[in-house]
């Protein structure tokens, strides 16, 4: 489905549109969430939240701001930094660039993900460690490139180039050409 | 303006990350509108980091989608929000009551998604052991062939010494006479590079003829053990390292070991 096909059923606000983007969106939002709390069920709680935001502005979104896609992804993410200050996890906010989405699989204690994590863990396994950290800052974590070259000590300059590389071994490993 | 080189730059990805201001997305959506090629771009790019983000998500319990739905269909749908209705001392005990049943029932189905969990995790356990027994069983059978090879009373060995090339390799060859069969152990001997493979040679000393008896493509199946051709009166065998394929004749500044009877 296209954007502008999902869109328009957004608009109508039905139990199908609402389908749809669940399906759609829900757990790549809800790994983005996970990846800065580290817990399920605020991470759910959040998730929630941030549906019901989809929900309300829907009417606010337009095709200039970007995808539509980023437009919720930066939803997902404010409101789950929104959540760590308010509930004074200073510590999280300020060891956030050390754990990353791979470190995450870790934390997944249900029985029945450890051994999907077994395989996921392959596949990220073959991406760069550098990668893994740029990609995690940048798309996870929303860092900007300067605040992403400050913690890795890279040149600004080759923040946008470097991460282009990774996305691309990534979309090599995941097969989307 | 090249669209090779603006693709390249890597803008696209932070479009799509997010990490853009306000004019640079302008830019960036122009020439997505203008180029299909950066259009087709930036949903790949899309399409990886959801895929990625996805993929190492947790579980989400089908209890979420529900819990959501009704949120947003019920109270986010119309164009008026429904508000709170006043309270009266009155109904509170029926509330109360109301309260300790959805409890109840709150509780159980939690229970009962943890019972769902567990079977889902079992049966995945369950799949992965039989595979793995799957996988043994074939080792198994494998290590009994090979066990049997040198073990046949009608088995002789014969030792082939590493030359020049691999002086430290080795390997023997099981000729089985009453079998008529002739099996090679290739565990003495190194991975062969890329593109090259072993060649097997029985040879006959007066005059020095060999004849090709095996080419071996994986020298690690079957425990290393390998049958190849039968070839009656052999004097000696000599393993040499040969192009994928193998060779009419054997190249012998890449003979590896070599080995009377």
């Amino acid at each position: 489905m296209t954007q502008e096909e999902l869109l328009q059923q957004i608009y109508k606000k039905d139990g199908k549109a609402f389908t749809t983007l669940y399906d759609m969106y829900s757990k790549s939002l809800y790994g983005v969430i996970f990846t800065l709390l580290k817990d399920k069920e605020e991470s759910e709680d959040i998730l929630q939240e941030v549906f019901v935001k989809i929900w309300k502005n829907i009417d606010s979104y337009n095709e200039s701001k970007g995808r539509f896609y980023t437009w919720i992804l930066n939803i997902a993410r404010n409101s789950s930094i929104d959540r760590l200050r308010s509930k004074g996890h200073n510590n999280s906010l300020k060891n956030l660039s050390s754990d990353n989405f791979v470190h995450i699989l870790d934390y997944n204690t249900s029985a029945t993900n450890k051994i999907d994590a077994i395989g996921i863990k392959e596949f990220i396994k073959k991406l760069k460690p550098k990668c893994i950290r740029l990609i995690d800052l940048l798309f996870f974590k929303g860092y900007t490139q300067q605040e992403a070259s400050d913690e890795l000590e890279i040149p600004l300059g080759t923040v946008k180039t470097q991460n282009r590389n990774c996305i691309s071994e990534l979309r090599t490993i995941l097969q989307v050409q | 303006m090249n669209m090779r080189e603006y693709i390249d730059s890597g803008i696209l990805e932070l479009y799509v990350f997010g990490l853009l201001t306000e004019a640079e997305n302008n830019e960036v959506k122009e020439m997505a509108d203008k180029h299909p090629e950066v259009q087709e771009e930036i949903l790949s790019i899309e399409k990886a980091v959801i895929n990625l983000s996805y993929s190492i998500a947790p579980h989400l319990s089908a209890e979420n989608y529900q819990k959501i739905r009704n949120i947003l269909i019920e109270k986010h749908s119309g164009v008026i929000p429904l508000e709170p209705r006043k309270k009266s001392m009155s109904p509170y005990i029926g509330w109360a009551a109301a309260a300790v049943l959805l409890l109840g029932i709150g509780f159980q189905y939690n229970q009962y998604n943890k019972a769902q969990d567990e079977v889902q995790a079992v049966s995945a356990e369950r799949t992965k052991f039989q595979s793995m027994l799957a996988d043994l069983q074939v080792k198994k059978t494998e290590d009994e062939k090979a066990l049997a090879i040198v073990r046949d009373k009608y088995s002789t060995v014969i030792q082939l010494a590493g030359q020049q090339v691999a002086p430290d390799a080795y390997a023997k060859v099981y000729v089985n006479s009453n079998k008529k069969e002739i099996y090679v152990d290739m565990a003495g001997l190194p991975e062969p590079p890329e593109g090259k493979v072993y060649q097997i040679w029985a040879l006959k000393l007066d005059p020095l003829t060999p004849t090709s008896i095996g080419v071996i493509d994986n020298k690690n199946a079957n425990n290393g053990i390998l049958k190849v051709e039968n070839y009656d009166q052999a004097q000696a065998f000599g393993i040499t390292l040969e192009p994928a394929g193998g060779s009419a004749t054997p190249t012998l500044e890449q003979l590896y070991t070599l080995g009377k009877v």
